[in-house]
Protein backbone atom coordinates (compact mmCIF):
# COMPACT_ATOMS: atom_id res chain seq x y z
CA UNK A 1 0.00 0.00 0.00
CA UNK A 2 3.44 2.39 0.47
CA UNK A 3 3.05 5.50 -1.91
CA UNK A 4 -0.89 4.95 -2.77
CA UNK A 5 -1.34 8.04 -4.49
CA UNK A 6 -5.24 9.15 -4.86
CA UNK A 7 -4.32 12.27 -6.83
CA UNK A 8 -5.25 15.95 -6.73
CA UNK A 9 -8.62 15.85 -7.73
CA UNK A 10 -9.86 14.24 -5.08
CA UNK A 11 -11.07 10.52 -4.76
CA UNK A 12 -13.08 8.01 -6.56
CA UNK A 13 -15.79 6.31 -4.37
CA UNK A 14 -13.89 2.75 -4.90
CA UNK A 15 -10.61 4.55 -3.45
CA UNK A 16 -12.58 5.81 -0.42
CA UNK A 17 -14.33 2.47 0.59
CA UNK A 18 -10.30 1.12 -0.05
CA UNK A 19 -9.59 3.85 2.66
CA UNK A 20 -11.81 3.46 5.05
CA UNK A 21 -11.35 -0.10 4.87
CA UNK A 22 -7.75 0.29 5.46
CA UNK A 23 -8.68 2.68 8.30
CA UNK A 24 -10.28 -0.05 9.74
CA UNK A 25 -7.26 -1.30 10.79
CA UNK A 26 -5.29 1.79 11.19
CA UNK A 27 -3.62 3.65 8.32
CA UNK A 28 -0.75 6.21 8.56
CA UNK A 29 -2.08 9.15 6.39
CA UNK A 30 1.07 11.96 5.72
CA UNK A 31 0.82 14.95 3.90
CA UNK A 32 3.58 16.18 1.78
CA UNK A 33 3.38 19.11 -0.49
CA UNK A 34 -0.56 18.69 -0.61
CA UNK A 35 -0.79 15.01 -1.80
CA UNK A 36 -1.70 12.52 0.49
CA UNK A 37 0.15 9.28 0.83
CA UNK A 38 -0.97 6.44 2.82
CA UNK A 39 2.01 4.52 4.15
CA UNK A 40 1.42 1.19 5.84
CA UNK A 41 -0.72 -0.05 8.27
CA UNK A 42 -1.03 0.46 12.01
CA UNK A 43 1.86 -1.09 13.50
CA UNK A 44 4.63 0.65 11.27
CA UNK A 45 2.15 3.58 11.47
CA UNK A 46 2.49 3.86 14.92
CA UNK A 47 6.20 3.23 15.15
CA UNK A 48 6.59 6.25 12.72
CA UNK A 49 4.72 8.70 14.87
CA UNK A 50 6.24 7.50 17.96
CA UNK A 51 9.67 8.06 16.09
CA UNK A 52 8.67 11.65 14.97
CA UNK A 53 9.12 14.98 16.72
CA UNK A 54 6.94 17.31 16.33
CA UNK A 55 3.38 18.10 18.01
CA UNK A 56 0.84 15.09 18.35
CA UNK A 57 -2.82 15.52 19.56
CA UNK A 58 -5.92 13.26 19.40
CA UNK A 59 -9.07 13.37 18.86
CA UNK A 60 -12.37 11.76 20.75
CA UNK A 61 -15.83 11.95 20.09
CA UNK A 62 -19.01 10.90 20.55
CA UNK A 63 -18.61 9.49 23.77
CA UNK A 64 -22.32 9.55 24.50
CA UNK A 65 -22.00 9.26 28.48
CA UNK A 66 -25.10 7.76 29.48
CA UNK A 67 -26.26 5.32 26.59
CA UNK A 68 -26.96 2.26 27.75
CA UNK A 69 -28.67 0.25 24.72
CA UNK A 70 -28.23 -3.17 23.01
CA UNK A 71 -25.52 -1.32 20.79
CA UNK A 72 -23.42 -0.89 23.64
CA UNK A 73 -24.88 -1.22 27.47
CA UNK A 74 -21.73 0.56 28.98
CA UNK A 75 -20.24 3.57 26.86
CA UNK A 76 -18.96 5.20 30.14
CA UNK A 77 -16.87 1.36 30.16
CA UNK A 78 -15.50 1.79 26.71
CA UNK A 79 -15.32 5.69 27.24
CA UNK A 80 -12.68 4.35 30.21
CA UNK A 81 -11.11 2.01 27.92
CA UNK A 82 -10.24 4.93 25.57
CA UNK A 83 -8.87 6.46 28.17
CA UNK A 84 -6.58 3.68 29.28
CA UNK A 85 -5.63 3.26 25.25
CA UNK A 86 -4.34 7.41 25.71
CA UNK A 87 -2.54 6.82 28.82
CA UNK A 88 -0.47 4.19 27.24
CA UNK A 89 0.30 5.78 24.35
CA UNK A 90 4.76 6.10 24.11
CA UNK A 91 4.66 10.04 23.19
CA UNK A 92 2.16 11.89 25.77
CA UNK A 93 -0.03 13.82 23.07
CA UNK A 94 0.46 17.51 23.79
CA UNK A 95 -3.34 17.95 24.32
CA UNK A 96 -6.35 16.32 23.31
CA UNK A 97 -9.89 17.77 21.00
CA UNK A 98 -13.09 15.99 21.55
CA UNK A 99 -15.66 16.80 18.82
CA UNK A 100 -18.97 16.13 20.78
CA UNK A 101 -21.56 13.84 21.61
CA UNK A 102 -19.97 14.15 25.14
CA UNK A 103 -23.00 12.78 26.56
CA UNK A 104 -26.01 10.95 25.12
CA UNK A 105 -29.09 13.24 27.25
CA UNK A 106 -27.25 16.39 28.50
CA UNK A 107 -27.59 15.16 32.26
CA UNK A 108 -25.67 16.55 34.85
CA UNK A 109 -24.59 12.97 36.16
CA UNK A 110 -23.75 12.48 32.53
CA UNK A 111 -21.40 15.18 32.56
CA UNK A 112 -19.92 14.70 35.56
CA UNK A 113 -19.46 11.46 34.65
CA UNK A 114 -17.77 12.38 31.25
CA UNK A 115 -15.28 14.52 32.85
CA UNK A 116 -14.29 12.18 35.55
CA UNK A 117 -13.03 9.49 32.85
CA UNK A 118 -12.01 11.89 30.66
CA UNK A 119 -9.85 14.08 33.34
CA UNK A 120 -7.65 10.89 33.95
CA UNK A 121 -5.97 11.40 30.72
CA UNK A 122 -4.87 14.38 32.42
CA UNK A 123 -4.59 16.32 28.91
CA UNK A 124 -6.05 19.66 28.40
CA UNK A 125 -9.09 18.85 26.12
CA UNK A 126 -10.84 21.34 23.68
CA UNK A 127 -14.47 20.63 22.76
CA UNK A 128 -16.83 21.45 20.86
CA UNK A 129 -20.74 20.51 21.72
CA UNK A 130 -22.54 17.55 19.80
CA UNK A 131 -26.68 18.00 19.28
CA UNK A 132 -26.73 15.56 22.70
CA UNK A 133 -24.95 17.96 24.53
CA UNK A 134 -27.61 20.55 24.53
CA UNK A 135 -30.70 18.80 25.26
CA UNK A 136 -30.76 20.01 28.70
CA UNK A 137 -34.01 21.91 29.45
CA UNK A 138 -31.86 25.50 30.08
CA UNK A 139 -29.45 24.37 27.48
CA UNK A 140 -26.76 25.34 30.34
CA UNK A 141 -24.95 22.72 31.52
CA UNK A 142 -22.20 22.15 28.77
CA UNK A 143 -22.03 26.27 28.67
CA UNK A 144 -21.16 26.03 32.43
CA UNK A 145 -18.62 23.57 31.91
CA UNK A 146 -17.43 24.15 28.39
CA UNK A 147 -17.80 27.29 27.39
CA UNK A 148 -15.67 29.83 29.19
CA UNK A 149 -14.19 32.13 26.82
CA UNK A 150 -16.23 31.01 23.55
CA UNK A 151 -18.21 32.89 21.12
CA UNK A 152 -22.14 32.48 20.48
CA UNK A 153 -22.75 29.06 20.98
CA UNK A 154 -19.64 27.97 21.67
CA UNK A 155 -16.97 27.97 19.03
CA UNK A 156 -13.31 29.46 19.58
CA UNK A 157 -9.77 29.44 17.93
CA UNK A 158 -6.38 29.06 19.83
CA UNK A 159 -2.93 28.41 18.60
CA UNK A 160 -0.75 25.43 19.23
CA UNK A 161 2.50 24.09 17.88
CA UNK A 162 2.16 26.28 15.24
CA UNK A 163 -0.86 25.44 14.16
CA UNK A 164 -4.37 27.27 14.23
CA UNK A 165 -7.18 25.21 15.76
CA UNK A 166 -10.93 26.22 15.03
CA UNK A 167 -13.53 25.15 16.84
CA UNK A 168 -17.12 25.58 15.55
CA UNK A 169 -20.29 24.60 16.48
CA UNK A 170 -22.70 23.04 13.86
CA UNK A 171 -25.60 22.08 15.94
CA UNK A 172 -27.77 24.35 17.06
CA UNK A 173 -30.83 26.38 15.43
CA UNK A 174 -30.67 23.70 12.72
CA UNK A 175 -33.40 24.44 10.08
CA UNK A 176 -36.54 21.65 9.04
CA UNK A 177 -35.58 19.76 6.03
CA UNK A 178 -31.40 20.97 6.47
CA UNK A 179 -28.01 19.65 7.81
CA UNK A 180 -25.78 21.19 10.44
CA UNK A 181 -25.62 24.76 10.62
CA UNK A 182 -22.90 26.89 11.41
CA UNK A 183 -25.03 30.61 11.12
CA UNK A 184 -23.96 33.66 9.85
CA UNK A 185 -22.82 35.54 12.84
CA UNK A 186 -20.12 32.41 13.02
CA UNK A 187 -18.89 32.55 9.58
CA UNK A 188 -18.43 36.28 9.96
CA UNK A 189 -16.23 35.75 13.07
CA UNK A 190 -14.10 32.86 11.25
CA UNK A 191 -13.39 35.40 8.38
CA UNK A 192 -12.87 38.08 10.54
CA UNK A 193 -10.42 35.01 12.89
CA UNK A 194 -8.35 34.11 9.87
CA UNK A 195 -8.08 37.51 8.35
CA UNK A 196 -4.49 38.28 8.65
CA UNK A 197 -3.06 34.93 9.32
CA UNK A 198 -0.46 33.36 7.28
CA UNK A 199 -1.31 31.21 3.93
CA UNK A 200 1.60 28.86 5.53
CA UNK A 201 -0.08 28.49 8.67
CA UNK A 202 -1.70 24.53 8.98
CA UNK A 203 -5.17 25.07 9.85
CA UNK A 204 -7.10 22.29 11.36
CA UNK A 205 -11.00 23.00 11.90
CA UNK A 206 -13.10 20.72 13.94
CA UNK A 207 -16.78 20.99 14.71
CA UNK A 208 -19.09 17.84 15.79
CA UNK A 209 -21.33 17.16 11.92
CA UNK A 210 -19.05 16.67 9.21
CA UNK A 211 -18.48 20.19 7.23
CA UNK A 212 -18.55 18.22 3.92
CA UNK A 213 -21.64 16.64 2.24
CA UNK A 214 -21.16 12.64 3.93
CA UNK A 215 -24.53 11.64 3.58
CA UNK A 216 -27.53 14.50 2.97
CA UNK A 217 -30.51 11.46 3.39
CA UNK A 218 -29.00 10.89 6.67
CA UNK A 219 -27.96 14.46 7.59
CA UNK A 220 -24.48 13.81 7.92
CA UNK A 221 -23.22 16.78 6.54
CA UNK A 222 -23.47 20.61 7.22
CA UNK A 223 -25.80 23.22 4.97
CA UNK A 224 -23.33 26.40 5.16
CA UNK A 225 -20.30 24.20 5.82
CA UNK A 226 -18.83 25.46 1.64
CA UNK A 227 -18.83 29.04 3.05
CA UNK A 228 -16.17 27.90 5.98
CA UNK A 229 -14.27 25.78 3.21
CA UNK A 230 -14.00 28.84 1.39
CA UNK A 231 -12.92 31.15 3.87
CA UNK A 232 -9.39 28.51 4.42
CA UNK A 233 -8.89 27.75 0.47
CA UNK A 234 -6.30 29.74 0.06
CA UNK A 235 -3.97 27.92 3.16
CA UNK A 236 -1.21 25.47 2.22
CA UNK A 237 -2.46 22.79 4.79
CA UNK A 238 -6.04 22.50 5.94
CA UNK A 239 -7.69 19.54 8.38
CA UNK A 240 -11.14 19.06 9.07
CA UNK A 241 -11.78 16.85 11.89
CA UNK A 242 -15.21 15.89 12.69
CA UNK A 243 -16.96 12.85 14.88
CA UNK A 244 -21.19 12.33 14.43
CA UNK A 245 -21.01 9.83 11.63
CA UNK A 246 -19.01 6.93 14.60
CA UNK A 247 -16.76 5.81 11.77
CA UNK A 248 -13.82 6.62 9.53
CA UNK A 249 -13.92 8.68 6.77
CA UNK A 250 -11.35 10.70 4.61
CA UNK A 251 -11.85 12.65 1.74
CA UNK A 252 -8.68 14.73 0.69
CA UNK A 253 -9.63 17.90 -1.96
CA UNK A 254 -6.24 19.53 -2.82
CA UNK A 255 -5.04 21.20 0.22
CA UNK A 256 -7.61 20.20 2.34
CA UNK A 257 -8.03 16.24 4.20
CA UNK A 258 -11.23 15.54 5.64
CA UNK A 259 -11.44 13.26 8.43
CA UNK A 260 -14.10 11.96 10.67
CA UNK A 261 -13.23 9.91 14.01
CA UNK A 262 -14.88 6.66 15.34
CA UNK A 263 -17.07 7.03 18.51
CA UNK A 264 -15.95 5.33 21.72
CA UNK A 265 -19.50 4.68 22.41
CA UNK A 266 -20.98 2.21 19.69
CA UNK A 267 -20.86 1.88 16.27
CA UNK A 268 -22.91 3.65 13.06
CA UNK A 269 -23.72 1.74 9.99
CA UNK A 270 -21.69 2.85 6.81
CA UNK A 271 -23.94 5.11 4.89
CA UNK A 272 -27.27 3.65 2.85
CA UNK A 273 -26.46 0.39 4.44
CA UNK A 274 -29.07 0.24 6.97
CA UNK A 275 -32.63 2.00 7.61
CA UNK A 276 -31.50 4.52 9.29
CA UNK A 277 -28.25 5.88 11.03
CA UNK A 278 -29.07 4.63 14.78
CA UNK A 279 -26.82 2.86 16.60
CA UNK A 280 -25.79 -0.58 14.74
CA UNK A 281 -26.08 -3.50 16.95
CA UNK A 282 -22.75 -5.64 16.40
CA UNK A 283 -21.49 -9.37 18.08
CA UNK A 284 -20.05 -8.06 21.33
CA UNK A 285 -16.90 -9.66 20.05
CA UNK A 286 -16.73 -6.86 17.12
CA UNK A 287 -17.68 -3.92 18.95
CA UNK A 288 -14.52 -2.84 20.12
CA UNK A 289 -12.67 -3.04 17.01
CA UNK A 290 -15.20 -0.71 15.46
CA UNK A 291 -14.70 2.07 18.74
CA UNK A 292 -11.66 4.04 18.99
CA UNK A 293 -9.38 7.21 18.92
CA UNK A 294 -7.96 8.97 16.52
CA UNK A 295 -4.12 10.97 16.75
CA UNK A 296 -3.09 13.58 14.75
CA UNK A 297 0.92 14.38 14.13
CA UNK A 298 2.24 17.48 12.30
CA UNK A 299 5.76 18.38 11.74
CA UNK A 300 6.89 21.54 11.86
CA UNK A 301 8.01 23.24 8.40
CA UNK A 302 7.64 20.09 6.61
CA UNK A 303 3.49 20.47 5.76
CA UNK A 304 2.79 17.47 6.76
CA UNK A 305 0.31 15.72 9.07
CA UNK A 306 -0.65 12.36 9.48
CA UNK A 307 -3.97 10.93 11.43
CA UNK A 308 -3.60 7.60 13.17
CA UNK A 309 -7.01 5.72 14.15
CA UNK A 310 -7.07 3.04 16.81
CA UNK A 311 -9.48 1.10 17.42
CA UNK A 312 -9.91 -0.03 21.04
CA UNK A 313 -9.66 -3.74 20.00
CA UNK A 314 -8.25 -5.52 16.86
CA UNK B 1 -35.51 17.56 43.73
CA UNK B 2 -37.22 16.00 40.73
CA UNK B 3 -38.14 12.29 41.76
CA UNK B 4 -40.02 11.76 37.94
CA UNK B 5 -37.35 10.84 35.60
CA UNK B 6 -37.99 11.89 32.43
CA UNK B 7 -39.66 8.02 30.88
CA UNK B 8 -41.44 8.10 33.94
CA UNK B 9 -43.00 11.53 33.41
CA UNK B 10 -43.35 10.23 29.33
CA UNK B 11 -45.58 7.26 30.75
CA UNK B 12 -47.69 9.82 33.37
CA UNK B 13 -48.36 12.01 30.85
CA UNK B 14 -49.24 9.29 28.34
CA UNK B 15 -51.90 7.53 31.03
CA UNK B 16 -52.86 10.85 31.96
CA UNK B 17 -54.20 11.42 28.19
CA UNK B 18 -55.26 7.56 27.33
CA UNK B 19 -56.94 6.72 31.06
CA UNK B 20 -60.24 7.92 30.37
CA UNK B 21 -60.48 4.97 27.63
CA UNK B 22 -64.13 5.08 27.69
CA UNK B 23 -64.58 8.38 26.23
CA UNK B 24 -61.43 7.81 24.28
CA UNK B 25 -62.61 10.13 20.85
CA UNK B 26 -62.05 8.05 17.92
CA UNK B 27 -60.36 10.57 16.46
CA UNK B 28 -57.07 10.79 18.59
CA UNK B 29 -54.05 9.71 16.42
CA UNK B 30 -50.61 8.73 16.47
CA UNK B 31 -47.34 9.36 15.02
CA UNK B 32 -44.26 6.70 15.64
CA UNK B 33 -40.87 7.54 14.93
CA UNK B 34 -39.30 4.57 13.77
CA UNK B 35 -35.65 4.75 12.08
CA UNK B 36 -35.06 8.57 11.88
CA UNK B 37 -38.89 8.77 10.07
CA UNK B 38 -42.39 10.04 11.41
CA UNK B 39 -45.02 7.54 10.76
CA UNK B 40 -47.03 8.53 9.30
CA UNK B 41 -45.25 11.26 7.61
CA UNK B 42 -48.42 13.40 6.93
CA UNK B 43 -51.84 12.95 8.59
CA UNK B 44 -54.71 14.58 8.07
CA UNK B 45 -57.03 15.59 11.50
CA UNK B 46 -59.86 17.17 12.79
CA UNK B 47 -59.86 20.06 14.49
CA UNK B 48 -59.63 18.90 18.28
CA UNK B 49 -57.83 16.03 17.84
CA UNK B 50 -54.84 15.32 19.82
CA UNK B 51 -52.01 13.56 18.50
CA UNK B 52 -49.23 11.52 20.38
CA UNK B 53 -45.59 11.23 19.16
CA UNK B 54 -43.61 8.02 20.14
CA UNK B 55 -40.15 7.70 19.86
CA UNK B 56 -39.35 3.88 19.47
CA UNK B 57 -36.01 4.73 18.53
CA UNK B 58 -32.45 4.50 20.37
CA UNK B 59 -31.58 7.56 20.12
CA UNK B 60 -33.80 10.92 21.24
CA UNK B 61 -35.25 13.28 19.24
CA UNK B 62 -37.95 15.87 19.60
CA UNK B 63 -40.98 16.98 17.65
CA UNK B 64 -41.23 20.99 16.92
CA UNK B 65 -43.44 23.20 14.65
CA UNK B 66 -42.03 26.64 14.67
CA UNK B 67 -44.12 29.10 16.87
CA UNK B 68 -46.52 25.92 17.80
CA UNK B 69 -45.23 23.84 19.47
CA UNK B 70 -42.06 22.18 20.51
CA UNK B 71 -41.89 18.62 22.66
CA UNK B 72 -38.43 18.30 25.02
CA UNK B 73 -36.45 15.93 23.88
CA UNK B 74 -38.30 12.33 23.52
CA UNK B 75 -35.72 9.44 25.00
CA UNK B 76 -36.81 5.76 24.03
CA UNK B 77 -40.58 5.43 24.43
CA UNK B 78 -41.40 8.73 25.25
CA UNK B 79 -44.40 9.96 24.49
CA UNK B 80 -45.57 14.27 23.09
CA UNK B 81 -49.13 14.93 22.83
CA UNK B 82 -50.48 18.25 21.15
CA UNK B 83 -54.25 19.14 20.79
CA UNK B 84 -54.93 20.77 17.61
CA UNK B 85 -57.99 23.22 18.01
CA UNK B 86 -57.20 25.46 14.77
CA UNK B 87 -57.13 24.75 11.61
CA UNK B 88 -54.26 25.03 9.07
CA UNK B 89 -51.24 22.73 7.82
CA UNK B 90 -48.75 22.57 10.54
CA UNK B 91 -45.39 21.12 9.32
CA UNK B 92 -42.70 19.84 11.69
CA UNK B 93 -39.01 18.38 11.92
CA UNK B 94 -36.82 17.18 14.74
CA UNK B 95 -34.45 20.09 15.86
CA UNK B 96 -31.92 17.30 16.30
CA UNK B 97 -32.25 15.55 13.27
CA UNK B 98 -33.84 18.30 10.83
CA UNK B 99 -34.38 16.16 7.97
CA UNK B 100 -36.72 14.41 9.80
CA UNK B 101 -39.87 16.37 9.00
CA UNK B 102 -43.15 15.80 9.13
CA UNK B 103 -47.19 17.56 8.34
CA UNK B 104 -50.33 17.46 10.76
CA UNK B 105 -52.93 18.89 8.50
CA UNK B 106 -55.87 20.07 10.50
CA UNK B 107 -59.51 20.37 8.89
Amino acid sequence: MSGHDHGEDGVSRRKVLECMTWAGTGVLWTITGGVPRSLSIIDSAQAATAAAPGMTFLQISDSHVGFDKPANPNALGTLEEAVAKINAMPTKPSFMIHTGDITHLSKAAEFDNADRIISQSKLDVHYVPGEHDFLDEDVKFYRERYGRGTKGAGWYSFDAGGVHFIGLVNVVDLKAGGLGNLGAEQLAWLEDDLRGKSKSTPIVLFAHIPLWTVYPEWGWGTEDGGRALEYVKGFGSVTVLNGHIHQVMQKVEGNVTFHTARSTAFPQPAPGTAPSPGPMKVEDARLRAMLGIASVNFKQNEQRLAIIDTPLQG
Amino acid sequence: MKTLNRRDFGVAVAAAILLPATHARADDMEVHIDNFVFQPAELTVKVGTTVTWTNRDDIPHTVVSAGKFRSKPLDTDDKFSFTFTNAGDYKYFCSLHPHMTGMIKVE
